[in-house]
């Protein structure tokens, strides 16, 4: 993305505000949807924009679950973590998804193909433990099935 | 102030008004345990351990105000209770291995453990505690290690409140809170200015300094560097300095530190430090003794006769050491050939403001700026240059003054600003006559302070039709919006104060500029209370004091003018001497002199004109044909290395004294540490040649007479001119500060038999009105002296104008101006206009910054800050090599793309030998103060 496309979409974002410093969440969920994450670059923007220090916007960002710091990936994995999913294995069906695909929660593959996220139910709870990729749900998971899903990353 | 009654534990206790619970029983030596409270900064009630019992109910007592009557209890059982398992809480996280920690024996975690009596033991039962973070030890002073961390929040809040930065701010949640940067960056890839003020206040060994050593002892003295002055702590193990905390009871700071003053010492103990005296021989430097190099000079100084001899003083040396300086140039060497760098800093502020105030000094003082109401900041880059000052400007826009920046440059204090007005640079005067003119249009100006105390005013005002807007808006490229905003905004505020510094001197037009402030606070009435007034922010740290002492080719001690044949008459009398009354040559004219055969013999102390005078490629050429030169310096500076002999002076550090910083507060240095090598003060090395060249002019003086006392360089008069005085000197001194007019008569020919600097300032304070109710005693107890201090009762000045101006006729007086064009204007060979600027990491020719590893560290070399527009149409790369080039040389250094820079406009500093920025800066003058104008030069950029 150029310099100027960018600022010209984040001038576009803001142009909804007044950018006083109470604005901040608000500011930060918009700019979220427009560009899927929050990057270095944009959270700066934010500060400079409401006149506040960088830190803060990180500070706060970081601090709701909402916010997310890096590109969604082309395949998006949601992966259940809610209470029928967790008696099921859930914990282990996310940490061999972590495994194969060397990312963390909120974070995305270096190739930009999958990022990972754990929410609460899916709404499957009889197809536990399962997870949604790009919205399909694959269901009754196990570590060896999630190494199968995932094979052709390696 | 209210007194308020409470009881604390049963015990009575007296408490100011506001006060916190917390803050009026440690007052009393009642413990409570705190780690999140700090005095500085607002009580935020984090760490839940003060707890106290009200009237039945627990509340934080760091967060309670007193009340009258109050009954309050620290340690009840339940408090007790919860209180320990806070604590536990606490340590169950924290690494356990205290005796390896920075802060064993400082950390009050440790402290409040032992309170409630945690010990190690009691914590076995959770295992070892987990290292989660990695150590943050970037920043080249202080490591932050977050597993020590116990999220009290007091270095964020430090950096928010005090520092106005916001560096750092807790990020993520719950268990993996932590202190971060803007998204988790190393400290150093940050904004962080490295000042330490948040490391220093941490309770923990979270943020530890890397440098600091336990002193064995602390000296109270004055920091080295900016004209801030700020009162400091050095601490001392084995004659080396290895600490520095702020004076919280100095004025001028209250305690706080930038980076240079807290971390900046470490040049005094340099390996590079200058030891023994050099002779050039041959080309070649060699040591000498300090007979052989004395005689030696003193020998070639015998032979030339006063207008040949010029002598540069230093702005960082003491007043004891410029007033002998300028004693010396004036009685032995029969001439006022003496400068110094003020002439290329504050010259047009000298002359300026001596006209239309009757002083050239700041009106008012440093804390008084946190008073303003609306702060008109002008070619001052305050966060760098003075950035103490800077806390109280930041202060007042977060408290919601109005602050208006005025720079060519977006300068970091823009992000403060209120209104950003981005002036072409040397459009200063059409932008604030520009002002004036809307000021005056919509009948803003304060009449009866005009009537009453100016003078001049119809004809200023016929002086400000030239300034239409139209006219302003072209010429300074500021849409008249924002002029018309800032005018109203300075005019109506009330209590509106001028900062200025180099940007509004450092012209052709440089006079004009300071009179066009000046004019600006008259037309408002802005003058003589606290939060207004005109304040040029003075650079060096005794700047002020040099000139004070008329280390000035005009004027004597208290700008007491030459040509006056009643000061010239004074002077003889005092100094028991035959004084020229021919004005001396400035700083430039003295290089000038040299190349046309004037000047035979240069004497420069503590100055390196090579690196800092406009056009240095002009000085090189003069130093070389000089035919003789002495340079005196605690390095062996660019300057030096031209030297025929080279004399090894003593620091801040090793000498006792006073510095007069920008805010007119004389302060007391000291000798701290015993001088490295061979290093004298600068004015017992002066004293010592006067003495010889006296000997060597009127031998038949040679036999026990007073003024031959140390003609031979013995061991025993080195060691008296340093040691402390006993007793019989000191009555002495005292019975002699009883009458000034004795003691002037006392004064005898030779005059430079001083056996330390207190005898000096008794000798200052005889003959300069300004000075004269100063002496060492009472810079002992009070917190300095602001001048003018007329008389030994006088508490000093710390604002000036308050009735009348210093004028002869005691009225202010407006100045009808009119808009010059910079000398050297851009033109189709030379595009571009080179502005120069300050690093906030180093300070003038960085002589001293430079061998501070960790401010080399911060900043190791120069950048050509350039517009991204300007660079692309130049096809210049962020960190490339390039050439900057003007009609007097080039300089080399790597390309800063950033919109700092106006589009047309580049900036660099002059820290740097490598990159020279003064071989291409233009060295025409202002035709009053002969100030060269090292703020616009036309260049052209081309790859290295
Ligand atoms: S050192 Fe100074 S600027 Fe840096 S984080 Fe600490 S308080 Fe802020
Ligand atoms: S680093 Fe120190 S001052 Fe900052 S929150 Fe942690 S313990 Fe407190
Ligand atoms: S450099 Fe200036 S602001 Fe910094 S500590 Fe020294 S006197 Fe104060
Ligand atoms: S708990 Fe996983 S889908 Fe409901
Ligand atoms: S000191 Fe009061 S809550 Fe921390």
């Amino acid at each position: 993305m150029s310099d100027s496309s960018l600022q010209q979409r984040l001038d576009e974002v803001f142009s909804s505000f007044q950018g006083r410093a109470q604005e901040l969440i608000p500011v930060l969920q918009a700019v979220q949807r427009e560009f899927g994450y929050l990057s270095g670059e944009t959270m700066l923007a934010i500060a400079n924009f409401l006149r506040i220090p960088a830190s803060r916007v990180f500070g706060v960002a970081t601090f709701y679950a909402q916010f997310r710091f890096s590109a969604i990936g082309r395949k998006h994995i949601m992966a259940c973590r809610g209470t029928a999913c967790h008696v099921r294995g859930a914990p282990r069906i996310v940490d061999e998804i972590k495994n194969i695909l060397k990312i963390e929660e909120g974070e995305t593959t270096a190739d930009g193909e999958y990022s990972l996220e754990t929410v609460a139910c899916i709404g499957c709870c009889g197809l536990a433990p399962c997870i949604m990729i790009n919205g399909e749900v694959k269901a009754k998971l196990t570590p060896k099935k999630i190494a199968e899903l995932f094979a052709k990353k390696e | 102030m209210t007194e308020i009654n409470l009881l604390i534990n049963g015990k009575a206790v007296v408490a100011e008004e506001g006060q916190s619970v917390l803050a009026a029983a440690l007052a009393h030596n009642i413990y409570i345990p705190h780690l999140c409270d700090h005095p500085d900064l607002k009580p935020t009630g984090a760490c839940r351990l003060c707890l106290v019992e009200i009237a039945g109910q627990v509340v934080t007592a760091c967060t309670t105000q007193v009340l009258e009557g109050l009954e309050v209890k620290t340690d009840t059982a339940e408090i007790e209770r919860v209180r320990k398992t806070t604590v536990e809480l606490l340590l169950i996280n924290h690494e356990r291995n205290c005796l390896e920690c920075a802060s064993d024996a400082s950390c009050e975690l440790q402290k409040v453990a032992q309170y409630v009596g945690i010990g190690l033991h009691d914590l076995k039962k959770y295992g070892a505690a987990v290292k989660r973070v990695d150590i943050d030890d970037s920043n080249p002073f202080f490591n932050i290690d977050h597993n020590k961390c116990i999220k009290c929040g007091i270095c964020i809040r430090t950096c928010d409140e005090l520092q106005n930065l916001g560096v750092i701010d807790f990020a993520n949640r719950g268990y993996d809170t932590v202190v971060s940067t803007f998204d988790g960056r190393p400290l150093i890839e940050s904004d962080c200015k490295s000042c330490g003020e948040c490391a220093v206040r941490c309770p923990t060994g979270a943020m530890t300094l890397k440098t600091q050593q336990t002193p064995t002892r602390e000296e109270k003295t004055i920091c080295p560097y900016c004209g801030c002055g700020c009162g400091m702590y050095l601490g001392v193990r084995d004659n080396k300095i290895v600490s520095a905390r702020g004076d919280r009871e100095n004025p001028s700071n209250s305690g706080s530190l930038c980076v240079k003053g807290r971390f900046g010492y470490e040049f005094v103990n340099s390996p590079e430090r200058l030891t023994t005296p050099l002779i050039k021989e041959s080309g070649e430097f060699r040591k000498a003794t300090w007979d052989e190099a004395l005689d030696l000079i003193a020998k070639k100084l015998v032979a030339i006769k006063g207008d040949k001899f010029a002598l540069l003083a230093s702005a960082k040396a003491t007043n004891e050491d410029n007033y002998v300086l300028q004693k010396f140039v004036r009685v032995v060497m029969g001439t006022n050939n003496v400068d110094h760098c003020a002439r290329l800093c504050h010259a047009p502020t000298v002359a300026g403001l001596a006209q239309s105030f009757g002083s050239g000094a700041m009106t008012n003082a440093t804390k008084d700026i946190g008073m303003a109401k609306c702060i008109f900041a002008i070619g001052t880059n305050t966060t760098a240059a003075h950035p103490i000052i800077a806390l109280q400007v930041k202060k007042v826009a977060r408290e919601g003054g109005i602050l208006i920046v005025a720079n060519p440059r977006k300068i970091d204090l823009c992000r403060h600003a209120t209104i950003f007005l981005q002036h072409k640079p040397g459009t200063d005067v059409a932008l604030m006559m520009g002002m004036m003119r809307v000021i005056v249009d919509e009948k803003l100006q304060n009449e009866n302070f005009i009537k009453a105390r100016c003078d001049n005013f119809s004809e200023f005002k016929k002086s400000l039709a030239a300034f239409d807007l139209d006219f302003v808006e072209k010429t300074t490229g500021v849409a008249r919006e924002k002029i018309i905003a800032a005018a109203r905004a300075y005019a109506t505020s009330g209590t509106s104060a001028i900062l200025y510094s180099m940007g509004i001197t450092q012209h052709t037009h440089g006079t004009d500029n300071v009179l066009a402030t000046s004019n600006l606070a008259l037309l408002t009435g802005n003058v003589g209370r606290p939060g207004t007034g005109v304040n040029p922010l003075r650079g060096q740290n005794n700047v002020q004091g040099a000139c004070d002492m008329g280390a000035l080719p005009n004027v004597y001690p208290g700008y007491q003018k030459i040509v006056d044949a009643k000061n010239q008459k004074k002077f003889e009398s005092a100094w028991g001497a035959k004084l020229s009354n021919k004005i001396g040559l400035t700083h430039m004219e003295i290089f000038d002199a040299i190349t046309d055969g004037k000047v035979d013999f240069l004497y420069t102390v503590g100055e390196n004109p090579v690196l800092s005078e406009a056009n240095a490629g002009h000085v090189i050429e003069a130093l070389n044909e000089i035919k003789f030169f002495v340079a005196q310096d605690i390095f062996l500076t660019e300057t030096a290395q031209f030297a025929d002999v080279v004399l090894p002076a003593v620091t801040y550090a090793e000498k006792d004294g006073t510095f007069t910083n920008t805010e007119r507060r004389v302060q007391r240095v000291r000798k701290i540490i015993e001088p490295i090598g061979d290093a004298k003060p600068d004015w017992w090395i002066i004293c010592q040649l006067a003495k010889r060249l006296e000997a060597i002019r009127h031998p038949v003086l040679d036999t026990g007479s007073k003024s031959v006392r140390g003609v031979q360089c013995s061991q025993h008069s080195v060691d008296s001119a340093v040691k402390p005085r006993n007793d019989a000197v000191q009555q002495n001194e005292a019975m002699q500060r009883n009458n000034d007019a004795e003691r002037l008569g006392k004064l005898n020919a030779s005059g430079f038999d001083f056996e330390n600097a207190e005898q000096i300032m008794d000798e200052i304070t005889a003959v300069t009105p300004s000075y004269a109710g100063i002496n060492y005693e009472r810079l002992e107890c009070a917190a300095g002296l602001q001048w003018p201090c007329p008389n030994n009762e006088h508490p000093g000045t710390p604002i000036l104008h308050t009735e009348k101006f210093a004028t002869v006729s005691g009225k202010g007086n407006f100045m009808p101006l009119v808009y010059k064009p910079s000398a050297e204007l851009p033109d189709d060979e030379y595009p571009l206009i080179l502005t120069t600027d300050r690093s906030l990491f180093h300070f003038h020719t960085a002589t001293m910054t430079r061998k501070v590893k960790g401010l080399e560290e911060l900043r190791p070399f120069e950048v050509v800050r350039i517009n991204p527009i300007d660079a692309e149409e130049l096809k210049i790369n962020d960190g490339e090599m390039i050439k900057v080039i003007s009609r007097r040389g080039e300089v080399a250094a790597k390309a800063k793309i950033t919109i700092a820079s106006p589009v047309g406009v580049i900036a660099m500093t002059f820290h740097f030998a490598e990159s020279p920025t003064n071989m291409v800066t233009n060295p025409a003058v202002d035709p009053v103060a002969k100030i060269p104008e090292t703020k616009v030069a036309a260049v052209r950029i081309e790859k290295a």
